[in-house]
């Protein structure tokens, strides 16, 4: 059902072309409205008293110094708050197994991770709030702190939870084939550690949230700085006991998210609930350290692993033993049993092979909690599959391009299910992979390779394939019980003066949701991408929706819109064909005019459709339909995610004196179906890359072994910087998803997805001649110097 | 700190071509003073210690972390932010390129980017893509990857030089 829109000379032909986005100047002149830059009438600030410890009993509070500084108004505890706000639990019924406790908006009677927000300090200026939150004094009984994630289910480790009867939060084994006995039989086999760094998204715009109550009207208005305002309506709902119907969310520009503004986070939900005791609004706006303690965390993998194949290359099995500490809580409401349960389904997606065995053990801790950020899960199984396979390819002496191209799914193979159980509509590894060795010249760098290293250079490439999933189903979170929308819904109407409105369930980060909205609208109605206005990030204005996430906005944010455009565009039609006495099915709509279908001569402007409709709809036929506002709603129903693929590329060079990685090159091919708007895909694939290049390079959250975060500032905490990274080249391949008439899928992960996997592969390939391997994300210097046995202490 | 708090400063400046005075705390930060007594919201705090670059602004010619200087420092100085720079079209080029070339996504660095991309382009002379990146690195971006930025102060640099030399 997925219509062609390959025909560039077609009329309002956006779709497939680049198109300004429309919020793009208001940024670059200073005048975004983030979340901070909001003031209201009466508005104090809050801020938070956080444990300084990684587990701890709490004692007696000592407040009178706090109130007595200038400008403190009132002061919360945990006990205070559990009055007016519920606690949640964050479980889903489909991942079976997974517990974890009640989790308060302010600790109760104990804490469980440095960082943990204890008393809520309100104040008329924030600088007051904090002077004030400093001198709160808490009498803390510290108790053991479980930091360990491989020995935290040891009988002799402390059960952080006793009430929970040990230390494990999810487990989850899936097997299929005969696993043992093809490793048993297999011609070579290949066992591998790995370890993904526990690192976190640093979005330059901190977690803001300003809420505002009006007990008048029983109405609490919420400007956050969210991915899902929807999602977020109903938590506030729920847990503070208002109709749903009453809570509003209003999510304006947010200074980037990657993941980290989809949660529920315990100081959010406290603000809310402080400004509905005081009746007054409440902002709450994350210094660094409080980003860097409380924001979530993500990719504190470590992994054993191992691959068999055959002396033709063939991969015969694969066995994954995935371990992550996810903190004291799973994040409410996706869970934190999600990344590790994404490693089992994801790992070896591109590869067509018959034994596979994986299994994530998902453990508490006392570190901070970790929850779903960009690409989640991705990146670690990437580099599972591509680490194993590209030492599989050295063992038996085989370049790395020709194992994989013997061993990924043939491109006319589909549908096709995989070991793992996932199921894939229309992929393209091979065209890809052909594409990406085309546009890196593979022969003529591996030449470079070796010129180099007759001159004493060590450089290495790398190679990754990777599936993204994208445009989840409820299958996701909303068969577990979450109420997480995996349908959005838009709203497109045509005002009098023929410009046209598209209202929107899925919201902007930056990634160019608004662009890609009215390129969509503008081509379904007919009209100029400037006559489309778009309003997201309302949930008091826009249709029910799930927001931006998992990659979902253009598969199935793009569709609702592209469905609601093209209904629009049949009710204009019909009044058209009355007003000009002409079969609808002869006249078209093109650049904001009525035109003859055939000829495309001019008929009527949509303002003047707009001006007897609105004005003078007596002039028109009584039963006419004049309805000019349609609705439309997407949701997947065949697949529960829409498949993506790709394949990376790194040329890089390493120091073998330093340690020092010095990226050259990057490529990537990725098939994200149907290309709405190229230059804003490639941006999203090349951010996406940069910040796989940080997990590959530079992120790692360092705690000590009693739970102290040692790195929470920007200066400790290395992220990409402009000099490091390497111009990118982005190709693409185009396999739309025949589930939608837009045919798009998501592009937002596939960057991160590979790149770290490539930038493994790379420096392994450049350190084998010395028999060196890095398998230790990231790759810092020191990690790299001790694989060469120049650092040994 | 609650005695540092009270202490006040009286201060005179040149806010984006307008005289501003105010008395204002000793310890208030340049950026807290812009954006919560001035309402210039355009540059932003992000990681209030010099680092990242979002809250860059122009004190008497010179690219500075609004973060890192006090109000009361910048008593005679001359500020530009970037609501002044858009104002005067001062640098309505490298604003036009970062909008063609999307070398923004949440733009919340972005007023700081250009700030400091402002200062590189004002030495004139072509750019390579090396000194563009050396010159950017105090300035964090987590959305765009850089490469976009790169490209739009590159082809400033060019489209400067060409009307230099025409």
């Amino acid at each position: 059902m997925t219509i062609p829109f390959n025909n560039p000379d077609r009329p309002n032909s956006y779709i497939g072309k680049t198109v300004p986005r429309p919020n793009a100047t208001k940024l670059v002149q200073g005048r975004g409205r983030y979340v901070d830059d909001i003031v209201l009438p009466r508005m104090l600030h809050v801020a938070f008293s956080r444990s300084p410890l990684a587990h701890a009993k709490i004692g007696t509070i000592d407040l009178d110094e706090a109130k007595a500084v200038k400008g403190v108004v009132r002061i919360f505890t945990g006990a205070d708050l559990a009055e007016v706000c519920t606690p949640w639990v964050a479980v889903l019924a489909h991942l079976k197994g997974l517990k974890s406790p009640p989790e308060h908006p302010l600790a109760v009677d104990r804490v469980c991770w440095v960082g943990e927000p204890v008393v809520a300090v309100v104040a008329n200026t924030r600088a007051a709030a904090e002077e004030a939150a400093s001198l709160v004094v808490v009498d803390y009984e510290e108790l053991p702190a479980v930091t360990d994630t491989m020995t935290a289910l040891d009988k002799d480790t402390p059960i952080i939870h006793p009430e929970m009867g040990d230390n494990l939060a999810f487990r989850r084994l899936h097997e299929e084939g005969d696993v043992d006995a093809a490793f048993t039989t297999a011609h070579k086999v290949v066992s591998a550690s790995f370890r993904t760094a526990r690192h976190t998204g640093v979005t330059l715009e901190p977690r803001s949230i300003l809420v505002d109550w009006n007990p008048a009207e029983g109405q609490m208005t919420a400007y956050h700085a969210t991915q899902a305002p929807h999602m977020m309506q109903t938590v506030f709902a729920k847990h503070l006991d208002i109709p749903e119907s009453r809570v509003r969310v209003i999510c304006g520009d947010v200074g980037g998210s990657y993941g980290i503004k989809v949660h529920v986070y315990p100081d959010e939900v406290a603000t809310a609930a402080i400004a509905k005791v005081m009746g007054r609004p409440i902002k709450f706006i994350a210094d660094r350290l409080e980003s860097f303690s409380t924001d979530i965390h993500a990719r504190d993998h470590e992994i054993k692993a191992k691959i068999a194949v055959d002396a033709d290359g063939k991969i015969l099995a694969i066995d994954v033993d995935d371990w992550t500490g996810i903190g004291p809580y799973s994040v409410y409401p996706r869970t934190s049993a999600i990344e590790g349960n994404q490693v089992v389904n994801l790992c070896c997606g591109p590869y067509d092979f018959a034994n596979y065995r994986a299994q994530t053990t998902v453990v508490f801790q006392n570190k901070t909690p970790t929850c779903q950020y960009r690409a989640v899960g991705h990146p670690i199984a990437v580099a599972i599959t591509e680490g194993l396979v590209d030492m599989a390819a050295a063992a038996i002496g085989m370049d790395p391009v020709e194992i994989r191209r013997r061993n990924m799914y043939p491109d006319d193979a589909y549908p096709v299910t995989s070991p793992a159980k996932m199921m894939f509509e229309g992929l393209s590894h091979h065209a890809s992979m052909d594409k990406l060795i085309e546009m890196m010249d593979y022969d003529a760098l591996r030449a470079d390779q070796a010129e180099a290293r007759k001159q004493g250079k060590y450089r290495g490439i790398g190679i990754a394939s990777f599936i993204e999933l994208t445009n989840p189903s409820p299958f996701m979170y909303g068969i577990g019980g979450a109420r997480i929308s995996a349908q959005d819904g838009c709203t497109v109407r045509m005002d009098p003066d023929g410009s046209v409105v598209a209202l929107s369930g899925v919201t902007e980060q930056g990634q160019g949701t608004e662009a890609m909205l009215s390129q969509v609208v503008a081509e379904g109605v007919g009209v100029l991408p400037s006559q489309v206005r778009v309003i997201t990030g309302d949930t008091q204005v826009t249709p029910y929706g799930g927001g931006t996430w998992a990659s979902r906005g253009a598969g199935i944010g793009g569709e609702a819109a592209l469905q609601a455009a093209r209904a629009l565009r049949g009710s204009i039609l019909e009044v058209a064909a009355a007003m000009l006495q002409a079969d609808a099915g002869h006249l078209d709509i093109r650049d904001g005019q009525i035109v003859d279908a055939e000829t495309g001569e001019d008929r009527m402007p949509l303002e003047e459709l707009g001006r007897i409709v609105y004005f003078r709809g007596d002039t028109l036929p009584k039963d006419l339909p004049r309805e000019l506002v349609q609705t439309r709603h997407f949701i997947t129903m065949e697949y529960p995610f829409a498949f993506t693929n790709g394949v990376q590329a790194s040329y890089l060079e390493v120091d073998t004196d330093t340690g020092v990685v010095t990226l050259l090159k990057h490529w990537c091919v990725e098939d994200c179906g149907r290309v709405i708007n190229p230059q804003l895909v490639d941006e999203q694939i090349r951010v996406g890359i940069v910040q796989g290049l940080g997990g590959a390079l530079y992120e790692e959250i360092h705690y000590d072994e009693d739970g102290q975060l040692l790195n929470g500032s920007m200066a400790d905490y290395l992220v990409p910087m402009a000099a490091e990274m390497p111009d990118m080249v982005v190709g693409h391949v185009e396999t739309p998803t025949k589930e939608s008439e837009l045919g798009a899928k998501g592009a937002g992960e596939a960057g991160t997805a590979g790149a770290p996997a490539a930038v493994m592969n790379a420096i392994n390939d450049a350190l084998r001649p010395l028999g060196a391997q890095v398998t230790e994300m990231p790759f810092t210097p020191e990690r790299i110097l001790r694989a060469l046995g120049k650092l040994q202490d | 700190m609650t005695d540092l708090f009270r202490d006040k400063v009286d201060v005179s400046m040149m806010v984006n071509g307008e005289p501003v005075e105010a008395r204002v705390p000793a310890g208030q930060h340049m950026i807290d003073f812009l954006r919560l007594e001035l309402g210039l919201t355009g540059a932003h705090a992000s990681c209030e210690h010099g680092v990242c670059g979002a809250c860059t602004i122009r004190v008497d010619g010179d690219a500075v972390r609004g973060c890192l200087m006090l109000a009361a420092q910048a008593d005679g100085a001359e500020v530009w932010t970037v609501e002044g720079l858009t104002d005067t079209s001062a640098i309505s080029d490298l604003q036009d390129a970062f909008v063609e070339r999307n070398a923004l996504q949440c733009g919340f660095c972005t007023p700081g980017m250009l700030v400091a991309a402002a200062e590189l382009l004002s030495r004139g002379g072509v750019l390579s893509r090396a000194e563009i990146r050396e010159h950017l690195s105090g300035n964090y971006c987590r959305c765009t990857g850089y490469e976009a930025i790169i490209d739009a102060v590159e082809s400033v640099a060019k489209g400067r030089a060409g009307k230099g030399t025409a």
